[in-house]
């Protein structure tokens, strides 16, 4: 199934939204698929800043632990308080009710810098080639 | 480099068989032949030959019988407890081990499998962590265990570690009246984090906002029990610190649990359990702490869930802050729990329950206030009484400690430990008695004697 | 009748009547004593009251959900799931040992040392090393130590800091967190396709690096199961940067007589005694770690350290010529009273008995310049010296220590038979030491005695022939297996093994059966399944370890199995996917365990 196109993604697997001053971040449903049955999320508090393409938090599933990494620079407004408490919400709806934060943008001309759901496709159908290939 | 053995083409073959080892002549020939290699040596081709086949200069093999009779006569040479009459804790306590504890412990299932990491061949393991994990919850008062630690100090300094890494501070304060190897062993584990270790008066444990965590042990190493508990918790937290408090299990019998005096984390030597002392391990570490602090605990924890059919059972769980997940970013590098030690002490809570657990604290502390009392009476001899204590307290002595101790062996008693310099002394010599419930009478009245005597 | 609902066992909790007790306990026999103050009392103690026979039943039916050693093949990788003899268990228990107090004074535990001393000396002398520290108190925590001493040797030696560990990508996790914990930051190097580490990837490693390469951490034979051909190349080259040689020793039973690591240049090697020395893993421990080292680093080794002194200098001991290459060349240290505290160092908290100061005279507590009663913190702050030169609480008397002669020397006899003891003279003691510029304790006291004294018996039962004979049948058994399952399975090297072969389950995972799956089959074959997806080097791993214990008739039904395995993986993959079918439970929900931890009753 091909990505949305109304939103931006990065090479780490990261979506975001905008919707005006605001946009939405969450993983993609190619990483939930990676990572399995994810079991926990490390947020950073409402008020915290980000930083692109820098550490923003953890995601966890059973059997691995993987960073999270900012797609763009901002405060965070809310971190999503429902995947908090019930983490397979990024399994089941990565893209809906499984987003992670809320952020005010510092720099929108920053996404310029993320890729398009077409480029994202083509990346991820990439790795997997890469991945068949097999040590 | 020395000597090297002569290459004999399958010298194990023609040697004579041993029981740990089960294959035969003929084994040897038809497995070698299905590998398609002449012989065992060329298994080990890949060995650099200048180094392969060393000389091991090692005694030759033991059948059991004598390997028996030489350990036996190795073990006879220790002066140990029961056949000796011991007042000596300091760390280490004798208590009563209820027969069953060991003939449960010691079955095969429990004694010879490995750590449960396949949940459906395990689960007797896997309850048994959980049952600990609750056991520990119970007598500390704390919302979360773990499946245990090494002992009660290396838990003493993970949890140091713990609080820096929740409080992003690279200092701890930790009591003068803490165990002084625990603090040696606090400061082994600092210094590889860069994290500075301050030892504070025991009239001063304020820390500061540099802090970590405050440290403290209850009963102390002098086995006092402190009515400041409450307060120094107060201090800690009002420094934004996190409240560390070591805990000796059996006083918990007794005595309120830390979490009612402000603790966070939790930890103690879970040995006085019934554990053997067993010249000092293997030994097992408490380690509990509040739910919010879950994701930083070090090592191993257990949790209930359910099978595909909804049954349920036990799993490894969090294994994310593990080294062998996480790598270079866990928690801590141990991946071990002395399981069968944890074992060992939810068998010896759940035989005691409550009311055994707590008439075994009772007895300790009346017995040992009971000496305290006879050897306070001797002329020559003082007992420090001015705070509260629970089964351990310093006498004052009219020679120098080790002379007493010396004097006691030799009526079969083995003496107290020698605090005369540790903190709070003024050169008088000053020994550190325990008494607990293996203590019978006769022992108590010798002791008494021995000391008027010596 | 209480239900008890979908439970195989309930929790104790749940069997707990009130006015039920496992034990009777005596009345004290001596008048009550005064109350304590009431603030220190607790209220109530919720734990579980049981009958005795319900105790007895509770964990005897917890123990029958357990597979093991004693009940099934065991062929878990890199874990030596050998036999565990019964007659270690019966030694650990004499009351000579399980008896002793571990802060009594050295003269009266001269059995217990005398076990620590000769283990001391046995694992030296395995080890190609100058001696060996039984502190540790786990592998893990050996590879914490042993890091250690290489940190606190460079730090005395190096001049320049030194921040980095090389650790390769086939490495045990713990590897890296233990650099970690020691303040290290890791650098990964790769391994070559045909597993052995690849040179120029260290070499790029070493160059890029500098001199801020400490150490290498690296497991032999490797985590892959092979011995790495260039291992002496790698240690010449890890020298030449000025760092040192780690070796995890999780591997050391493929070497058993066979080669020394010591001979091939590492300078530090913990040494995991349940594994390769037989000690039983008891569902997770208690394991102990000890470290074996070079002469250069004997010195800071852990604390404490048994030394054997003797009374100088009416006998002259006749050290038997059995110390080989490795053994003790170095003598001890002087015991450590008889060293001046260092500048930010503290002084003796307990001195011996023999340097006690007259009343009046006590050193002061923490700090020589400070009063042991302070206003405010932190006075007694000590900036955490990675080496603190404390003594031990137990006393160290009388010098010199004397070059220790092991504990058992041999003495072939004319037909070949081997006298048994050669004990030290009758004036020597052996005494717990603090190592010169030791790192420090590792915990409260001497490390986990139960489980070395069970090594000191294996070792004792084994003798080098039988040393060897493990090794070797320990290889013998993995090579079978290999050559037995290599149509079967894809091998991830094709070469000879040492004591563990490591599959890689691909083609049936494209079959439609996982590695988990067919682990999972296994139990239904009545195999606890081996160690799978490690190393994470390899796809799919499926990592197996016969050991030397099995018979070859139980190899032969292990392989039979694996062979159906692969069969049914071809033909009925969902069979694998739904195992095991005849265990007490099915597939576990780890990720439910993981969201919403029920971690107590």
């Amino acid at each position: 199934m091909p990505s949305p196109d109304d939103r931006r993604y990065s090479k780490e697997h990261e979506w975001l939204k905008q919707q005006g001053e605001t946009a939405y971040i969450g993983i993609t449903d190619y990483a939930q698929d990676q990572l399995g049955d994810v079991v926990y999320v490390d947020l950073p508090e409402a008020g915290a800043t980000i930083t692109q393409f820098e550490k923003m938090g953890e995601i966890e599933s059973v059997k691995a632990v993987s960073e999270l990494f900012a797609p763009a620079s901002g405060d965070v407004l809310m971190a999503n308080e429902e995947v908090v408490q019930k983490p397979e919400l990024v399994n089941s709806d990565p893209l809906g009710a499984g987003w992670l934060l809320q952020v005010r943008l510092s720099d929108p001309s920053q996404l310029e810098a993320l890729l398009t759901a077409q480029q994202y496709d083509d990346f991820i159908a990439a790795a997997a080639k890469d991945e068949a290939v097999g040590p | 480099m020395t000597g090297r053995d002569p290459v004999d083409t399958d010298s194990a073959a023609s040697a004579a068989p041993h029981p740990y080892v089960p294959l035969t002549g003929p084994d040897r020939a038809a497995m070698l032949a299905a590998v398609g290699v002449a012989s065992t040596d060329d298994l080990f081709a890949d060995i650099p030959a200048a180094y392969r086949r060393p000389e091991l200069r090692l005694p030759a093999a033991l059948s059991e019988l004598d390997l028996l009779d030489e350990l036996r006569a190795l073990a006879a040479k220790d002066r140990a407890a029961g056949a000796y009459a011991c007042f000596l804790g300091a760390g280490a306590y004798r208590h009563f081990r209820p027969a069953l504890v060991d003939a449960l412990v010691m079955r095969g299932e429990f004694l010879t499998s490995y750590t449960p990491y396949q949940p459906e061949v395990s689960q007797g393991t896997l309850q048994t962590i959980f049952e600990f994990q609750s056991l520990v919850c119970e007598l500390t008062g704390m919302d979360v265990a773990n499946a245990g630690m090494y002992d009660g100090a290396s838990a003493l300094a993970e949890a140091c570690l713990m609080a820096c890494a929740i409080t992003g501070r690279a200092r701890v304060a930790i009591s003068e009246r803490v165990h002084p190897h625990w603090i040696d062993v606090v400061r082994g584990y600092a210094g590889g984090r860069d994290i500075a270790v301050d030892v504070l008066a025991h009239d001063a444990l304020a820390p500061g906002d540099a802090h970590a965590c405050l440290a403290v042990q209850q009963p102390d190493f002098f086995g006092r029990l402190s009515l400041d508990a409450a307060a120094w918790g107060e201090a800690a937290h009002r420094a934004g610190a996190l409240y560390v408090v070591a805990a000796d299990p059996v006083s918990l019998g007794m005595f309120r649990p830390p979490a009612h005096y402000g603790a966070d984390i939790v930890v103690g030597e879970g040995q006085s359990l019934g554990v053997p002392l067993s010249f000092g391990g293997p030994y097992v570490g408490l380690f509990a702490c509040r739910d919010r602090y879950l994701r930083h605990m070090p090592g191993r924890i257990a949790g209930q869930t359910a099978d595909l059919d909804g049954r349920t059972g036990y799993v490894l769980t969090l294994q994310t802050r593990e080294q062998h997940i996480r790598r270079e970013r866990a928690t801590s590098n141990i991946c071990t729990s002395q399981q069968l030690i944890a074992l060992s002490t939810a068998v010896y809570l759940e035989t005691l329950g409550p009311h055994g657990l707590r008439r075994v604290a009772e007895l300790c502390y009346e017995k040992a206030h009971d000496t305290a009392e006879r050897i306070a009476a001797l002329d020559a001899y003082d007992v420090d009484r001015e705070e509260p204590f629970f089964h351990e307290f310093v006498v004052r002595a009219p020679k120098p400690v080790a002379e007493i101790n010396s004097h006691l062996i030799e009526r079969g008693i083995i003496g107290g430990l020698d605090v005369t310099h540790a903190p709070g002394g003024d050169g008088t010599p000053r020994m550190l008695l325990c008494v607990t419930e293996m203590n019978g009478r006769a022992e108590v009245d010798a002791l008494v004697e021995a000391l008027r005597d010596a | 009748m209480r239900d008890y609902g979908s439970r195989l066992e309930p929790d104790a909790m749940e069997l707990s009547h009130p006015g039920r007790m496992g034990v009777a306990l005596p009345a004290s026999g001596v008048p009550p004593a005064e109350a304590p103050p009431p603030e220190l009392l607790r209220d109530g103690l919720r734990l579980p009251e049981l009958s005795q026979l319900d105790v007895v039943r509770h964990f005897t039916r917890l123990s029958q959900l357990n597979w093991s050693i004693d009940t099934h093949m065991y062929p878990l990788g890199s874990c030596t799931m050998k036999l565990n003899p019964k007659v270690n268990d019966a030694i650990a228990a004499l009351p000579g040992f399980a008896e002793a107090h571990p802060m009594q004074p050295a003269d009266d535990v001269q059995g217990a040392l005398a076990v620590m001393h000769g283990l001391q000396e046995q694992l030296a002398e395995i080890t190609g090393m100058a001696g060996a520290s039984l502190a540790p108190m786990a592998g893990a925590q050996g590879e914490l130590a042993g890091i250690r001493v290489i940190k606190a040797w460079l730090d005395a030696n190096g001049g320049e800091k030194r921040t980095r560990v090389l650790v390769p990508d086939s490495a045990h996790g713990t590897n890296p967190a233990t650099a970690s914990m020691a303040g290290f930051d890791v650098v990964s190097v790769r391994s070559r396709p045909d597993g052995d580490m690849d040179l120029d990837a260290l070499r790029d490693a070493l160059e890029r690096h500098g001199h801020a390469v400490a150490a290498l951490m690296i497991t032999l034979p490797s985590t892959l199961g092979l011995f790495d051909r260039n291992i002496a190349e790698i240690a010449r080259m890890v020298h030449a940067h000025g760092a040192q040689m780690y070796g995890d020793g999780a591997n050391l039973n493929a070497m058993l007589g066979q080669v020394k690591p010591g001979d091939l240049g590492f300078d530090v090697m913990h040494i995991n005694l349940h594994k390769t020395f037989s000690q039983p893993h008891g569902g997770g421990g208690p394991g102990a770690g000890p470290i074996a080292v070079k002469a250069h680093l004997l010195d800071y080794l852990p604390a404490p350290h048994v030394v054997l002194q003797g009374a100088p200098p009416l006998h002259q001991l006749e050290g038997p010529d059995g110390t080989s290459g490795g053994s003790p060349d170095a003598a001890a240290p002087p015991p450590p009273h008889t060293q001046q505290p260092r500048a930010g160092g503290r002084p003796s908290f307990f001195p011996p008995a023999s340097a006690s100061s007259p009343a009046g005279g006590a050193p002061p507590l923490h700090s020589v310049e400070s009063p042991p009663v302070v206003s405010a913190p932190p006075l007694h702050s000590v900036e955490s010296p990675p080496v603190v030169s404390a003594p031990p609480l137990h006393s160290v008397e009388s010098p010199p220590v004397v070059s220790a002669p092991p504990l058992h020397s041999v003495e072939r006899g004319p037909g070949g038979e081997v006298s048994t003891l050669h004990p030290p003279p009758s004036s020597a003691r052996y005494v717990l030491n603090t190592p010169k510029h030791t790192i420090g304790r590792m915990g409260a006291f001497h490390g986990n005695f139960g489980v070395l004294v069970r090594a000191y018996a294996y070792i004792r039962s084994l003798g080098p022939d039988g040393l060897r004979a493990i090794s070797e049948a320990a290889v013998l058994n993995a090579n079978y297996v290999q050559a037995r399952l290599r149509g079967a399975y894809d091998l991830a090297h094709d070469r000879t093994c040492m004591h563990e072969v490591v599959f890689s389950g691909a083609r049936q995972k494209a079959q439609g059966a996982r590695t988990l799956d067919i682990a999972k089959r296994m139990i239904d074959y009545g195999y606890h399944p081996p160690t799978i997806y490690f190393p994470l080097v390899v796809e799919e791993a499926l990592m197996v370890e016969p050991t030397e214990s099995e018979t070859k008739e139980t190899l032969d039904a292990f392989c039979d199995a694996m062979i159906q395995i692969a069969e049914e993986a071809r033909t009925q993959p969902e069979l694998l996917r739904d195992a095991p079918h005849t265990a007490p439970l099915r597939r576990l929900d780890e990720a439910a365990a993981a969201r919403r931890p029920r971690l107590r009753w």
